[in-house]
């Protein structure tokens, strides 16, 4: 398909014009218990039709490709857009979509083909043969998502931007249970490790050494103690601090919510917009960056869907408020620096205000010097369970596994570790922070956002965290 | 758009061969959104889009697929055949699967129903005026939604309906909010007019000054949309016959511990009210009621054919993930009127926000209070709360908590639009607590 031929044919009076053609080929395999249960790929193709006409931007999102097809999707969106303008909630012009030129493609080794159908399928089968330490495990599961993405963006004032995708996810799981107690370890919370890579994760010694980890910390869970209650230090590892990042920080700097676009869904923020550059958000170790450009991350990307350019830049320095997340449209509603993050989760919804790669910098403790500071406290590892209430303030996250800290040291095992507090004392009571030994790179293909709804890729990546007295219980 | 479903069904089971069995699954919609945010218009929209699924056995294999449709017959059925050439070629490098259905249903059912939406170039002008100077914030969604399933046995379902909501939320300046659901299948300007502005009038409630209450149990009455929530809940590790055989269900205690919720509270499956199609994704008919819960004893679970198979039970043809499609929960004797004299001192919560399980083989939720949630005392609203974490558990708070249920059941439309527009609702009545855990 040649886009700025199609674009070049269309008819109407507007005053800027996008199109933006995505396909998407999601391959899913699962296997339980040695057996398969879903061999399946989804392809999606469509395209994405925006026009601005008196300020108003109106979209037509369309699977038929041909030119009439988005002839007709033009004209639509320009009824739309005319019809809207005297009811508009801001008036854009041309700088709300920057011309843009450029490629992306994600770094891998090994092509999504490099296995066939039935390869992988078998490594899926040895890896729940492996999950399967003992018979106290009940159930087990392996699981791999192959997402191959295209998108290319041509407008009326002179982008050109085509970015090819290929991100891997994996996970694996096992389930014990005796009697009444039953418990689950998956690798590292469910499909956080997925990356913009190949098909090299697949490598079998490497899933099945840690699928035997993960089945014996199954079976370790069931006759551990109930994490215990009190308000204690609280050591959160880099695959739990994703989660915390993702819900506490990320969410509550979108500009988008800020501004109240998101107040009938996902909710508002605390931070507003004379916090920026004020607020301490957090300890003075504290630094968040919006990077696009860690190797492997899930969400990297050279362009956002507005045609933004994307660079790297820091959000919370020493832990004070700098930038919000918010693509051109939020940045000049709010007058608010922001960064390449306008994002859509594929050729049917317009794009909005997202996160993407959204990491905590590494400081400098080692893993040693950060457990042997804790007098009396918990290490909590992988997420299972997340809430946090509509101002981005209230939150209670659980995890899979624990361990205590008694002295300076991890001792006992315990099960069903939770936490809860509020974003910015907790932030703020960040107490030290993993070097870069510590540092390790997550993400997530859903998160969910948006009206109407979208669940989109993000990736964070954090080093290993202290807490200084955070209220802590355990299960049931 | 069903002559489109029925000439591609037509010309890819033509193509099939002896040994392979195969499902056809379309789903579709024609929508207008628009995304409104201090009562102008944020962003606004249409999006065109269908999709065909297919689920190819063979030879004691599967494997499945989707692909975007373009309306274009005969480029569609190109692309039709293109992937049903794919999955041939996939699917005999599969390892067999014993728990596989062949579709061998052939039943044959159709459901159009139309109702009369407004222009998509008219919405702006219909729903902007009438909101005033109010702050609100919320999405307007319309359009026709298209489901179909066919099969390589002769079964054959389509079901088409047209529907529009506006769901939005109202603020005060004090960030003090209402939130409500404008719904239904014939838009009625003066009846729209009507409901926002007695949801605007709900909103005078919010002006009083809020109080902040400490963590603690308190006496609670949930509304029918908070208890919708709660509701939701049970379609995720909860009511799946698969999850409870593979110790991943918050009910598995009703079924390996004898655990009873309250005798007040009652759950079915209840496709009576017509809002969403029997057929599943295999294009079996489920019955029109199933009971789940009854009097507080899990009496059936959803179960699929597929996980009929595996653990040797009868299926009642649920959908392949074992999640509410028509979810009911059964009425009580409290009255409107009595509500608030019967909770006496303690909290009225109209929705909640973000639920998770805490833990879930315990059976243990926490979420957020949200929007108008008030502090009552002596059977009077005094002020409204400060919002508020929960943790619970649904053996406590369905449980020996649960004092009553409200005469009237609401219906709550679904208007999530992750998959596309959806077409259910959860139909349930308000619940009074003896007690409710508040945390944070």
């Amino acid at each position: 398909m040649n886009l700025k031929t199609i674009l070049s044919g269309i008819d109407v009076k507007a005053d800027w014009i996008g199109l933006r053609y995505v396909t998407e080929n999601t391959g899913f395999r699962l296997v339980r218990d040695g057996k398969p249960e879903a061999n399946t790929r989804e392809s999606k193709q469509g395209i994405m039709v925006e026009v601005l006409v008196n300020g108003q931007f109106a979209y037509y999102g369309t699977s038929r490709l041909d030119q009439p097809g988005i002839q007709a999707a033009t004209e639509r969106a320009v009824q739309l857009a005319q019809a809207a303008s005297s009811f508009s909630l801001h008036s854009f012009g041309l700088d709300a979509r920057p011309a843009a030129k450029g490629t992306y493609r994600s770094p891998y080794q090994s092509a999504a083909d490099a296995f066939s159908p039935g390869e992988l399928s078998d490594l899926l089968i040895k890896a729940t043969a492996e999950l399967k330490v003992s018979d106290k495990v009940v159930t087990t599961n392996a699981m791999a998502r192959i997402v191959e993405t295209e998108s290319r963006f041509v407008s009326s004032n002179g982008s050109d931007v085509d970015q090819q995708y290929l991100m891997v996810s994996a996970d694996y799981s096992a389930v014990a249970q005796d009697g009444s107690v039953t418990q689950k370890r998956t690798d590292g919370g469910l499909l956080a490790k997925s990356f913009q890579t190949g098909m090299e994760v697949f490598d079998q010694a490497d899933v099945l050494a840690r699928c035997r980890t993960i089945g014996a910390e199954s079976v370790e869970l069931l006759t551990a103690e109930e994490c215990p209650t009190g308000t204690l230090d609280l050591v959160l590892a880099p695959d739990q601090m994703m989660l915390q990042i993702h819900e506490s920080v990320g969410h509550a700097l979108e500009i988008d919510r800020i501004l109240g676009d998101e107040r009938n869904y996902a909710g508002w923020s605390f931070v507003r917009l004379e916090d920026f550059g004020k607020l301490q958000y957090g300890s003075a170790l504290m630094n968040i960056t919006f990077d696009p450009f860690v190797e492997n991350q899930l969400a990297s990307y050279a362009y956002d869907d507005g045609g933004l350019k994307a660079e790297k830049e820091f959000l919370i320095k020493n832990g004070l408020l700098l930038r919000g997340l918010g693509g051109m449209e939020s940045q000049i509603r709010s007058g608010i620096d922001g960064v390449a993050n306008f994002r859509a989760s594929s050729w049917n919804r317009a794009p909005i205000d997202r996160m993407a790669n959204l990491n905590l910098e590494a400081g400098d403790s080692s893993y040693d010097e950060i457990i042997g500071a804790v007098e009396k406290g918990v290490f909590m590892t992988s997420n299972r369970s997340w809430s946090i209430d509509d101002y981005r303030n209230k939150f209670q996250f659980g995890c899979e596994y624990g361990k205590l800290i008694e002295n300076g040291k991890l001792t006992k095992t315990v099960k069903n570790p939770n936490y809860r507090a509020i974003s910015n004392p907790f932030w703020r009571s960040l107490k030290m922070i993993g070097n870069q030994d510590t540092f390790e790179i997550y993400g997530t293909p859903f998160c969910g956002k948006g009206e109407p709804n979208q669940i989109i890729r993000v990736g964070h990546a954090s080093p290993l965290c202290l807490f200084d007295k955070v209220e802590i219980f355990g299960g049931a | 758009m069903e002559k489109l479903f029925k000439q591609i069904t037509q010309a890819v089971l033509a193509e099939l061969q002896e040994d392979e069995h195969l499902g056809l699954s379309f789903g579709g919609e024609k929508s207008t959104f628009a995304r409104i945010n201090a009562a102008r218009i944020r962003q606004i929209g249409n999006v065109d889009e269908t999709d065909l699924g297919f689920n190819l056995i063979w030879n004691g294999k599967r494997c499945t697929g989707s692909i975007s449709l373009s309306s274009d017959v005969a480029e569609d059925k190109a692309r039709a055949v293109v992937e049903l050439q794919r999955l041939r070629e996939e699917v005999k490098q599969l390892p067999d699967d014993p728990y596989l259905v062949i579709p061998d249903s052939t039943e044959i059912s159709i459901s159009e129903k139309f109702g009369e939406l407004p222009a998509a170039n008219k919405i702006a002008e219909m729903l902007l005026p009438a909101m005033g100077q109010v702050d609100l914030t919320g999405i307007w969604a319309s359009g026709r939604i298209y489901q179909g399933s066919a099969n390589s046995a002769g079964g054959y379902h389509w079901f088409a309906s047209d529907s529009f909501s506006l769901d939005y939320s109202l603020i005060t300046p004090e960030e003090k909010m209402v939130k409500a659901t404008y719904a239904g299948t014939r838009w009625d300007q003066v009846a729209y007019e009507k409901f926002l502005a007695d949801s605007i009038k709900k909103l005078e409630l919010m002006s009083l000054l809020p109080k902040k209450i400490e963590p603690g149990n308190y006496r609670t009455y949930i509304a029918s949309a908070g208890v919708a929530d709660v509701i939701s809940m049970f379609s995720w590790a909860g009511i799946s016959e698969a999850a409870i055989r593979q110790s991943e269900s918050s009910l598995g205690k009703m079924r390996n511990e004898g655990k009873k919720l309250s005798e007040l509270f009652v759950l079915s499956e209840d496709f009576s009210s017509g809002l969403s199609p029997r057929f599943n994704g295999n294009g079996e008919v489920a019955p029109e009621t199933t009971v789940l819960i009854d009097k507080g004893e899990l009496k059936q679970t959803l179960v699929s054919s597929r996980t009929a198979k595996e653990y040797g039970v009868n299926s009642n043809f649920a959908s392949e993930g074992e999640y509410l499609r028509a979810p009911v929960v059964g009425t009580g004797n409290l009255q409107e009127s009595e509500i608030l004299e019967k909770l006496g001192t303690g909290v009225y919560l109209s929705n909640l926000h973000y639920l998770n399980w805490s833990d879930m083989i315990g059976g243990r939720i926490t979420g957020m209070t949200r929007y108008a949630c008030f502090w009552v005392e002596d059977g009077k609203i005094v002020a409204p709360i400060e919002n508020m974490r929960f943790d619970d558990s649904i053996y406590n708070f369905l449980g020996e908590n649960l004092e009553a249920v409200t005469d009237t059941a609401l219906v709550n439309p679904e208007v999530g639009t992750y998959d596309g527009r959806e077409l259910s609702a959860i139909i349930c009545p308000g619940i009074l607590l003896k007690s409710f855990s508040l945390t944070l």
